[in-house]
């Protein structure tokens, strides 16, 4: 176990340390999401509304797909997943760390999106819509890290992972806007929670058959 | 160490390698020759288990903590330095006094001054050194190297020269080359040709 999480560890500081180094990734998630609560808020007519807590939901699974369709951009175009695959680690230490890197990034985009919807639209965000967004970014990440190792290995990758993810992402946005929406929050939480869980351990199993052939 | 029986590989209907049959033992050095697209990469990448069989068996004794693989890419990331290329594999791997060995390996193949250096900074011969430290970085039983002596500069070659004769008789090689001449020596009385 300690093994797996030096593994883990190791593997999602290269990924934090190429974002650092690189910068391709964060800024453009952030002025993404940002030009989308900017046209949302332009957009609406009444800035309380339910629909603009709809639309944050658009703008955070949006935006993690742009963070997905990056992350296995390096061992893409330099062909290092065969190189990780085969070092002797358990090979879902990858997809953990890639999870955790990407999940990193997303959540420093909600740090910047969440104030910015309270700014633009006066319901503001509350403990629920907080707690919602952390449970979904799990489950984004957990889902959309699988799925972007397999659109890897495509020829059309750029189309196959919203193909692939948004179908999947579903539940998420249904989860997460119940949970900004109605009054009883709970149990849109408990689906979202009960998600991460199922997504979480069928891509931590199944990312071994992904990334071999 | 290596035993295929009936060995074959198809792209969809390309037909890659057909009913290869090979036995490598333990401290063999094997030559696998023949022209671009005859399969040799493949074999290698099947030896590896980057890719599955199509048909046939494949027996590779030692895992793959024990297998070293030089393939076309360098397999290292250009946004890292090579030190920190290898400090991740050598994490990886888990080798112990990881340090002295990289720095060995750094001083031997003569990137010791530009291991703070991105890798995306490195010449194509410097990306194959730095290549060549990754795959024996973890001083594997297992050897596999597709066309190693590409992109290496006649300094760079004579490294690789030398550290092949070292290996041979120790780790079990499998070098897979267009141009066999330069290793037909090294062979130990066998030619594979794919």
């Amino acid at each position: 176990m300690t093994r797996y999480l030096a593994d883990t560890a190791a593997l999602a500081r290269k990924d934090l340390l190429l974002e650092l180094r690189g910068r391709e990734t964060l800024p453009a998630m952030v002025l993404f999401v940002v030009s989308m609560l900017v046209a949302f808020r332009f957009a609406l007519t009444d800035d309380g509304s339910d629909a603009a807590r709809g639309l944050l939901w658009v703008a955070i699974v949006f935006t993690a797909l742009l963070g997905l369709g990056r992350a296995f951009v390096a061992e893409r175009e330099q062909g290092l997943l065969d190189g990780l695959v085969l070092a002797p680690c358990d090979r879902s230490a990858i997809w953990l760390a890639k999870l955790l890197a990407t999940l990193a990034f997303l959540v420093l985009v909600e740090l910047i999106a969440l104030p910015a919807f309270a700014l633009f639209f006066s319901g503001g965000v509350d403990v629920g819509t907080v707690l919602a967004v952390g449970l979904a970014d799990v489950g984004i990440c957990a889902v959309g890290t699988l799925l972007a190792a397999m659109a890897v290995a495509g020829r059309a990758r750029e189309l196959l992972l919203p193909l692939l993810f948004l179908p999947l992402a579903l539940p998420i946005v249904v989860g997460g806007v119940g949970a900004t929406v109605a009054e009883d929050a709970g149990r849109y939480l408990g689906f979202l929670g009960l998600y991460d869980l199922i997504f979480a351990i069928l891509a931590w199993a199944t990312f071994e058959y992904v990334v071999t052939e | 160490m290596i035993r295929a029986r009936d060995l074959s590989k198809r792209f969809g209907g390309k037909r890659v390698l057909e009913r290869v049959e090979l036995d490598v033992a333990r401290g063999d050095f094997v030559l696998v020759t023949g022209p671009n697209g005859s399969g040799k990469t493949t074999l290698l990448r099947l030896c590896a288990g980057l890719a599955a069989p199509t048909r046939g068996t494949l027996e590779v004794e030692v895992g793959r903590a024990r297998v070293g693989f030089l393939g076309h890419e360098p397999l290292v990331y250009r946004e890292l330095t090579a030190l920190e290329n290898l400090e991740l594999y050598g994490r990886l791997y888990r080798i112990e006094e990881r340090r002295e060995r990289i720095g060995m390996l750094l001083e031997r193949f003569g990137l010791w001054e530009a291991r703070r250096e991105r890798a995306g900074s490195f010449s194509r011969g410097m990306l194959q050194r730095l290549a060549l430290c990754r795959t024996l970085l973890h001083e594997p039983e297992l050897l596999l190297l597709d066309e190693p002596f590409n992109a290496l500069d006649a300094e760079g070659a004579a490294l690789l020269d030398r550290e092949l004769h070292e290996l041979r008789g120790g780790a079990t090689l499998l070098v897979a080359t267009h141009d066999p001449e330069r290793l037909v020596p090294l062979a130990s009385g066998r030619l594979a040709f794919a």
